[in-house]
């Protein structure tokens, strides 16, 4: 009647998998669930799930954990040269803070019956993708301004309506991000604002990393409504909110005023405040180049894989000694 | 070895402050207790958000099943008179 097991996780393959639930009792099941949904009620680990929508949150938390860890290299990049004490102890922060909600993610995802180490598997044989955005390359300091306003905006604004998703861990996780997060977006304006009222060259420099990093961040929100292929279902089970243009309208929407406080102009002629549809109007996305980074063909693509996997392999031994040690000591204590 | 087998599944709970209980933070691997201890101390706590963590193995864990959900709850369903709003009480008494 009671079943042991990890307090948070679904036992793959007992009895309270979904799925395999056939006839009536699979069909009230599937009636219990969806009344959940409907109810905007939380699904957490251990209840009945269809298998679509267990798979459909695997590969979004996973995708979503690997980004995390992924979107450490770019910044990380920049740790050893920041301009000031201050500087480097705010990026640390904020680079052990992406490891720390690729942790939260990882949490979230076993609980619905996978290992974490299996989806790390699938991160390095490519059959797991992170976020688009972290295949571009930071080229100056300003680029770690950029990212916390552009990137971890554009995030931020993703992540806001996944704090209501109507899974309970991944929901619990957001939550927990989006506190961090803005802290990421206030260094990165606070960064950027610096540059730009300081000497001509460091406004230019601050301008350069906007120019580079703002379609990269319209685009990472995800391909137009017309054709994403996830949307229409995730919208269904309460595990997305907003669609992709709404979210990127809302991005823009917050972004386009804040240019001008820091004195800096987004590329893009054709951003202007429009009256009628009390929203900016902004120029087309170029989701060909979208398509082609998320397909593996983005300026770092590679070296961001196989940075991943040479970090893994490297600490394989620090993991085999911990092993070892635990191992010895449950072995001298039983004894 | 397996990551599940060198390094098992802890649960996390944390004491926000003095006067409140553990709460269930989340989970992460850890080789033993010591270490899942100052895991979750850099994974969970930042920003001061405890002052005392607790790391449980998960397997160590034992859950009421969703599937029973209603028959074991059942028995206090029935039972509105455990409720304070049960009684009507005459409108001149103010308190009580």
């Amino acid at each position: 009647m009671r079943s042991n097991g990890p307090i948070e996780r679904d036992l793959a393959g007992s009895a309270v998998s979904g799925g395999d639930a056939g006839g009536a009792v699979g069909d009230a099941r599937e009636a219990e669930f969806q009344a959940l949904i409907e109810a905007d009620q939380r699904i957490e680990p251990r209840d009945w799930m269809p298998d679509a929508y267990r798979k459909t949150l695997i590969r979004q938390i996973a995708q979503h954990a690997h980004s995390e860890i992924i979107g450490m290299q770019p910044e990380g990049n920049w740790i050893t040269r920041a301009p000031s004490l201050r500087r480097k102890a705010i990026l640390m922060a904020k680079v052990q803070d992406e490891a720390g909600h690729g942790l939260y993610l990882y949490c979230a995802a076993e609980t619905l019956g996978v290992d974490r180490s299996e989806l790390i598997d699938l991160l390095h044989q490519g059959r797991q993708k992170y976020s688009s955005i972290f295949n571009y390359p930071t080229l100056t300091y300003a680029d770690v301004g950029a990212i916390g306003w552009l990137v971890d905006g554009a995030a931020i604004t993703n992540q806001i309506p996944l704090c209501r998703c109507s899974f309970g861990p991944y929901a619990r996780a957001m939550v927990r991000v989006c506190k961090e997060e803005s802290f990421h977006q206030r260094q990165g304006f606070e960064l950027l604002y610096a540059l730009s009222h300081g000497t001509p060259e460091q406004h230019e420099m601050a301008q350069d990393a906007v120019n580079r990093w703002w379609w990269p961040s319209l685009e990472m929100l995800g391909p137009p409504d017309t054709e994403s292929t996830h949307s229409a279902q995730s919208m269904a089970w309460g595990i997305k909110r907003f669609s992709n243009d709404e979210l990127r309208q809302r991005f823009v929407d917050m972004v386009a005023p804040q240019a001008v406080v820091l004195d800096l102009v987004p590329p893009d002629p054709a951003l202007r405040w429009n009256e009628e549809r009390g929203h900016y109007d902004f120029g087309p996305c170029d989701f060909e180049e979208l398509r082609r980074v998320v397909s593996g063909d983005g300026p770092c693509n590679r070296q961001r894989a196989a940075h991943h996997l040479k970090a893994h392999e490297d600490g394989a031994w620090v993991r085999a000694a911990a092993a070892a040690y635990a191992a010895k000591h449950a072995a001298s204590a039983a004894a | 070895m397996t990551e599940e087998a060198a390094a098992p599944l802890w649960e996390v709970f944390i004491r926000s402050k003095r006067g409140l209980s553990h709460n269930h933070v989340g989970s992460l691997h850890a080789p033993d207790a010591e270490m899942a201890l100052r895991n979750a101390r850099d994974v969970y706590t930042r920003r001061m958000e405890g002052v005392s963590i607790w790391v449980v193995p998960s397997a160590t864990i034992t859950a009421s099943s969703p599937d029973e959900k209603d028959s074991f709850f059942d028995p206090a369903a029935d039972k509105p008179y455990r409720h304070p709003t049960f009684y009507s009480i005459p409108k001149e008494v103010q308190q009580l």
